[in-house]
């Protein structure tokens, strides 16, 4: 069988942008690169079918299979993009309500990882806990040219907030110097407080800063 | 005759999915809906076991086209087997779930979506059972995967939304593979219906034959959770709502080790990968239960057991003989039933005390003794004691093992035992520590299970009988307890299963009894 060296080169550069995309953080990209991908393994199935421009049909009178494409991999490929479609649509669906709940579409770190990680010593914790610092996102980060009165976006809330939140840092650091394994749960408590987990509350619930924090970044506005 | 009963496991509940969303927000509609397809999916499936062990291999060429060209469908032991176990473990999971339902009015979960889903998710279950072709085995793959997604993010709270992506993204691109390789195979055979493809796979050059094996076994790995692989189970299961993750845990995972075994036997019965499968099964096995131990919530310190044991199957799939084949379709069913159970009897403990971690629960014991013996038969089973299933399975397996006088063989049955008593270990703490302790010695102490425990102490001191006034709802204790008296009667029809493992197994293992069965060359038989 002989397919078009061209197809199969658009094949492979699809599937490796795909699988780049899709190891990103942020679930947009990883639907794009999921898309990338299922249209590579449709044109890998299509090439099954044999050289480009040949008809899937016979002409009626003539009934031999010479110079026919075979039509059975275009059956195949019709149900596969169907269905990738309806999954695409789902996890579309799916980014924007994470998008909605948490204000944020990157994919966020596991509690019980991180709470097991904690148990084993500051250093460690800090190493799983990589989605605060994590901070690449499709929708609005830092405005470019920011809109007056436009919702701040921005994971760490309003540069005052940040600075408040920055000194509960502080405060949870110098306790966790004391020696308990509680500062450090409330450090790395701090940094997600936006999330709404339940590990935060009972972080949050001590510093004055986090508490309100949700209301506030729906309504300041941008001050730089 | 039986033939015609063949499409009914999929054609039945999708046509239930259509009628249970006419009647979305007729709760009661929507369930007698349900249930009743579901018993009638399960009678078929039995009549279909019952028939296929006596007369053989059942096969349906969808619309009269001529096979191989049209679509197969084909029900063997294998498939009938599953069938069956799959129907019991769905059906029960729906009375217990809507047990949960009528208890928690206010619930989170939208009620309207979830009959149908499930449904449907039994349809794709059946779906990839029944199927005689692999681009039908996908469809039934994507079907269930489908219905899985919504019924994991059902409510679509912030955390499930979380867990879900995990799983989403990871299955669609195990998905994504699968697909992949239907399109290598398609190229390098010509054909997609795997009896086809039995004859003509065997006649491809070795190392083309090694990639689309290969191809299809990373496919099927991720959704059956094999090590490597595995990382996205823990991770999303526990969130979802507890039926769901019982019958996800039960019987998910099972279908990607029945798409392995076909894999194994049927499809590439020359290609010879069993050395790296044996490593892999190893590892599975080792650290899927050193993850258990790390772990506090009941929920998660299950999933991982979940991977662990399917290290077992892999094993029995790998070592390629008849009686490896039989304990690892054996294992499969014991652990299908128990694990299901166990994820029952943790999401009663859930309802009644709000937590399932380790950290916060204790008294158990003494507070709900009816609770804790629903848990406590299916983990002992789960840990291979004797008499129960699971120690059957393992000594079956490992007894299969000896006889292959293999050095590596032997390496695998010594992780095995390790395996076992590991999962040994981790039922006891979590025993231990859930139900044994007082509630007040725990890490963090949950205040009304203190407080329960307190005055059943001095209802026990002034010499009154005390009853707990935490009322659990009887339908799903109902459903719990029916699930443990099913894991405890394949205890007691071993033997029965055992035979049917072996005459499925045998069918396996000869792929030209199948071949022939499809393709209608000779009697099939």
């Amino acid at each position: 069988m002989t397919t078009s060296f061209v197809m199969l080169l658009a094949m492979g550069v699809m599937f490796a942008c795909g699988l780049y995309l899709m190891l990103d953080r942020s679930l947009t990209r990883v639907l794009l690169g999921f898309l990338l991908m299922g249209n590579a393994v449709n044109m890998l199935i299509i090439l099954t079918a044999g050289p480009p421009g040949r008809p899937p049909l016979t002409d009626g009178e003539n009934l031999t299979t010479d110079g026919m494409n075979d039509p059975l991999p275009h059956a195949l490929v019709l149900t596969a993009i169907v269905i990738t479609f309806a999954l695409s649509a789902f996890l579309l669906a799916m980014i924007y309500r994470s998008w909605r709940l948490v204000r944020n579409e990157n994919l966020e770190d596991d509690i019980e990882d991180v709470r097991i990680a904690l148990a084993k010593g500051r250093g460690s914790g800090d190493e799983a806990g990589t989605s605060g610092e994590y901070d690449d996102t499709e929708f609005g980060d830092e405005a470019q040219t920011p809109i007056a009165g436009a919702l701040d976006l921005d994971e760490d809330g309003s540069p005052v907030e940040r600075r408040a939140e920055d000194r509960a840092e502080d405060r949870a650091e110098a306790r966790a110097e004391g020696g308990s394994d509680t500062g450090a749960e409330a450090r790395a408590g701090s940094r997600r407080t936006d999330s709404g987990e339940p590990g935060s509350r009972e972080a949050g619930s001590d510093e004055p800063g986090a508490a309100d924090r949700r209301t506030d970044s729906d309504q300041t506005g941008r001050d730089t | 005759m039986l033939a015609v009963l063949v499409p009914l496991p999929v054609v039945l509940p999708l046509i239930g999915a259509g009628i249970t969303l006419m009647l979305s927000g007729r709760r009661r509609g929507q369930t007698a809906v349900t249930v009743i397809t579901l018993a009638i999916v399960l009678a078929i499936d039995l009549v279909l076991l019952f028939g296929v062990d006596a007369r053989g291999t059942q096969v349906v060429a969808v619309g009269g086209w001529e096979l191989p060209f049209g679509i197969a469908l084909a029900v063997d032991r294998l498939s009938a087997v599953m069938l069956v176990v799959s129907a019991i473990v769905t059906l029960l999971v729906l009375l217990y779930a809507v047990g949960q339902e009528m208890a928690d009015t206010a619930n989170e979960t939208p009620v309207s979506v979830f009959n149908p889903t499930y449904l449907i998710l039994c349809a794709g279950v059946a779906a990839a059972f029944i199927a005689g072709d692999l681009f039908n085995l996908y469809v039934g793959f994507e079907m269930l995967l489908g219905a899985s997604y919504v019924l994991l993010t059902l409510g679509a709270t912030a955390q499930r939304i979380r867990a879900g992506v995990t799983y989403i993204v990871i299955s669609l691109v195990s998905s994504l593979i699968f697909l992949m390789g239907i399109g290598l195979v398609y190229a390098a055979t010509g054909t997609v219906n795997i009896a086809q493809l039995s004859v003509r796979i065997g006649e491809l050059p070795p190392d083309i034959q090694m990639i689309l094996h290969i191809t299809l076994l990373i496919a099927f790995g991720i959704k059956a959770a094999v090590f490597p692989l595995a990382f996205w189970l823990p991770d999303s299961y526990p969130t979802a709502p507890a039926p769901v993750t019982a019958v996800f845990a039960g019987l998910l995972t099972k279908v990607g080790i029945y798409a392995i075994i076909r894999t194994e036997t049927v499809l590439f019965a020359e290609s010879n990968l069993r050395t790296p499968l044996l490593v892999v099964a190893a590892l599975t096995m080792l650290v899927g239960i050193l993850g258990a131990v790390a772990q506090s919530e009941i929920k998660r310190l299950l999933s991982f057991t979940l991977i662990s044991h399917i290290g077992y199957m892999i094993f029995g799939v790998a070592m390629g003989t008849v009686e490896g084949l039989t304990a690892a379709i054996f294992y499969t069913v014991h652990h299908i039933i128990v694990q299901t159970a166990l994820f029952l009897a943790i999401g009663l403990v859930e309802q009644r005390n709000g937590t399932t971690s380790i950290r916060k629960l204790g008294g158990l014991a003494v507070l709900a003794p009816g609770l804790s013996l629903l848990f406590f038969i299916p983990a002992l089973n789960l840990a291979g004691i004797p008499p129960f299933s699971g120690f059957i399975g393992k000594a079956a397996l490992f007894q299969a093992g000896f006889e292959t006088r293999d050095w590596l063989i032997f390496v695998l049955i010594g992780a095995g035992a390790l395996t076992s008593l590991l999962t040994l270990y981790v039922i006891g703490k979590t025993w231990n520590l859930a139900f044994w302790r007082d509630p007040d010695d725990t890490e963090e102490p949950t205040p009304e299970l203190v407080e329960e425990f307190e005055e059943r102490k001095e209802a026990v001191a002034d010499g009154r009988s005390w009853r707990s006034t935490q009322t659990m709802p009887r339908t799903m204790i109902g459903s719990a307890t029916v699930m443990v008296a099913v894991s405890v009667l394949v205890t007691v029809f071993a033997g029965n299963l055992w035979d049917i493992s072996a005459r499925a197994a045998e069918n396996l293992r000869s792929p030209s009894t199948y071949v022939s069965s499809v393709l209608g060359e000779e009697d099939g038989s």
